[in-house]
């Protein structure tokens, strides 16, 4: 058998440079007359080893990184493909402590797989869950995600199985299952990890989806920026239509589900489902009012089932090991675990799947090593653009829905981005009043008119204009997008800036005020 | 070489028809006229309506809802610099106001010999190696000025 060594195809080890070692990693066989095997996989998610190479070793797979293409000869000649060490040398990956220390259920596979080969999906179990869910039949499927306790995954955090039992209980003739593949939140990438990286798994928990209640069609809606994620899901669609595994008569069963992919066009809403919605029948990504609820008039006025990526790559893992199995990880009413996104200004920026109930400190100190820049950790974002800023004050916060909400932020998606102490906190209080300008939707009032004048509130404080008044009435305006918006765009654009104000006033011309005062 | 065809409506109607029997059928064949055109047309709009048995004004308000879709073809190379908060932390409005420099447009401007359009994206999903860019459909991750430098001279070329 020839030697096999795995390099990450994922966006996030290509725009390091992966491509480039890939193609130094052929040239140098053919030169020396290797008989090696490069099998492309997607990330492990320790992005700060990228591109990370992988060596097929007697111990398991011995890894080395970050990997430079000038790199491979002294690779090479050091017995790489032994797994003998290196300087660029981390051990046997899987113990490698930062990746032990995880609980992978939702990323069991992903930097191991090759991401195009059904085959090698199967060959790491799966389907396991599909078979699983055809061989109990639909209530009990839906009665095993309830058991779980899994909670959407986009940042709402609704029981995915109370959501499916809403769907089923509908007496349509069509029903749709759409996964919200709009993952636009700074600071997460999860979702596009396992589309490049364990594409299969989400094509599996679609179909156990649509067989739980009874839809037999299904979009993925994939946004613009992530044509990398379009490209391998759109191949392993083809790839589970060749193999039987989606279209009529799935795996044999008497149930027909097919997915097709569609892109999104560049709207930070149409991350919102019933913009999404809106956006997949071909119109303005505008946001629908609720109710009615899209598991009773969803997708082209069918009863759908809208869930996130995340949520549904869950599901097989779910069905194949037993909702008890996933339910017992977690804490108070977070159950499982969260794929956790530290990004932004930090040394080992990367995926960390664990249980809930970690908490901020060690994920951001500990597990991120914190800040790149070495300087000290100021400020987190947690839960993209709409989340609250944290100061290390709070940073005993367990990673929990509930446990962050009463801290009066959110864990929406689980990206954590990391500001050291040069962060300016009213500029990043700006630029969220900002951001929701720029992508309002504009169908309601709040988020429309509301963050615009936002923008120039921060202003006006910064520079000092009537700035106690102004405080006030930002707060107000806060409280009007927060109860007012129809959507999350507009209701929870006032935590970021509501926590950059309560947390860090001194950034906002605190000071000079007191100082003016006295 | 040109990388966009010039508006042919002929052609345009062929490209609807390609995908005028999907269920929602709007972004897909806006796309697709993209893709080929470079942007969607004005005269495109009532082809589209048409296809669509919709009116110009709702196939006009897609059109211009969706940042992706432009009114004019973008230069030869496209250069998006994301602006959002990772991208922040790790020094990218620096790096941002320094391409704007070096190539002498603002965000959002193509340049005068028309090679490079320079323009903010909302997150690459690059946030673990931020600050991160994109030229045309390449990602690029963990940005400096040498980098950075290096990505707009590749633009240039």
């Amino acid at each position: 058998m020839s030697a096999r060594i795995f390099i990450s195809r994922d966006s996030g080890a290509l725009c390091v440079g992966a491509e480039e070692v890939a193609r130094a990693f052929y040239k140098a066989f053919e030169t020396r007359g290797l008989d090696v095997e490069i099998v492309r996989t997607g990330s492990r998610g320790m992005y700060w080893l990228e591109p990370l190479v992988e060596v097929a070793a007697d111990k398991g797979r011995v890894g080395y990184g970050p990997v430079k293409a000038g790199d491979i000869d002294a690779l090479l000649d050091a017995g790489m493909l032994e797994g003998k060490p290196h300087s660029l040398g981390i051990g046997v990956v899987d113990d490698y402590p930062w990746l032990e220390s995880q609980t992978r259920l939702t990323f069991k596979n992903c930097g191991i797989i090759d991401p195009r080969s059904l085959e090698d999906y199967k060959a790491h179990g799966g389907y396991r869950g599909l078979a699983k869910a055809l061989a109990v039949g639909p209530k009990a499927t839906i009665e095993e995600v309830i058991t779980s306790g899994l909670r959407g995954r986009g940042g709402a955090g609704f029981p995915t199985g109370i959501k499916w039992r809403t769907v089923a209980d509908t007496q349509t003739q069509q029903k749709y299952i759409v996964c919200n593949a709009d993952e636009g939140d700074s600071g997460t990438f999860a979702d596009r990890m396992i589309m490049e990286g364990d594409p299969f798994v989400l094509i599996e928990g679609m179909t156990i989806a649509g067989i739980a209640v009874g839809a037999t069609y299904g979009y993925i809606y994939i946004r613009s920026e992530y044509p990398d994620a379009i490209e391998a899901m759109e191949i392993a669609v083809r790839e589970a239509r060749k193999g039987g595994m989606l279209g009529r008569r799935i795996a044999g069963s008497e149930f027909d589900f097919d997915m097709e992919v569609r892109a999104g066009a560049g709207a930070y809403v149409c991350g919102e489902e019933t913009s999404l919605l809106e956006s997949l029948e071909g119109k303005r990504g505008e946001v629908r009012a609720k109710p009615p609820l899209p598991a009773h008039i969803g997708l082209f006025g069918k009863p759908t089932v809208i869930n996130n990526v995340l949520s549904l790559a869950t599901v097989p893992i779910i069905m194949s090991e037993g909702g008890p199995h996933y339910r017992d990880f977690g804490m108070g009413k977070s159950r499982g675990t969260m794929p956790i996104q530290l990004a932004g200004n930090i040394k080992h920026g990367g995926l960390y799947e664990t249980a809930f109930g970690i908490t901020l400190g060690a994920l951001v100190d500990d597990i991120g090593g914190g800040t790149r820049s070495d300087r000290p950790v100021r400020a987190v974002q947690v839960g993209g653009p709409l989340g609250a800023y944290f100061p290390r004050a709070l940073f005993d916060t367990p990673f929990d829905y509930e446990a962050f909400t009463a801290a009066d932020g959110l864990i929406g998606h689980g990206g954590i981005v990391v500001f050291d102490d040069t962060v300016d906190m009213a500029k990043q209080a700006r630029f969220a009043m900002e951001f929701c300008a720029i992508e309002s939707c504009g169908k309601c009032t709040p988020c429309r008119i509301g963050s615009a004048r936002g923008v120039e509130l921060v202003d006006k404080i910064v520079a000092g204009d009537d700035a106690a008044a102004n405080l006030i009435v930002l707060e107000d305006l806060c409280n009007t997008m927060k109860f007012g918006s129809l959507c999350a765009l507009g209701g929870f654009t006032p935590y970021p800036v509501m926590s950059a104000l309560t947390h860090f006033p001194e950034d906002f011309g605190a000071k000079k005020r007191l100082q003016a005062v006295e | 070489m040109p990388r966009h065809e010039p508006w042919d409506a002929e052609r345009a109607g062929e490209i609807i028809a390609r995908y005028r029997h999907l269920e929602g059928a709007g972004l897909p064949i806006l796309h697709a006229l993209q893709e080929t055109f470079g942007c969607v047309p004005d005269e495109a709009v009532p082809l589209v309506a048409e296809a669509l048995n919709l009116s110009r004004a709702e196939i006009h308000g897609t059109a211009t809802f969706y940042h992706d879709f432009r009114k004019q073809p973008a230069g030869r190379r496209v250069l998006k610099l994301c602006r959002a908060e990772s991208c922040q932390a790790a020094g990218g409005d620096a790096l941002a106001a320094r391409a704007e420099a070096k190539l002498g447009v603002a965000m959002g401007e193509t340049t005068l010999d028309n090679r490079v359009t320079l323009e903010p994206v909302y997150c690459l999903g690059l946030c673990h190696s931020s600050p991160a860019a994109m030229l045309d459909k390449h990602v690029f991750g963990m940005l400096d000025e040498a980098k950075l430098d290096q990505l707009v001279k590749e633009a240039q070329a």
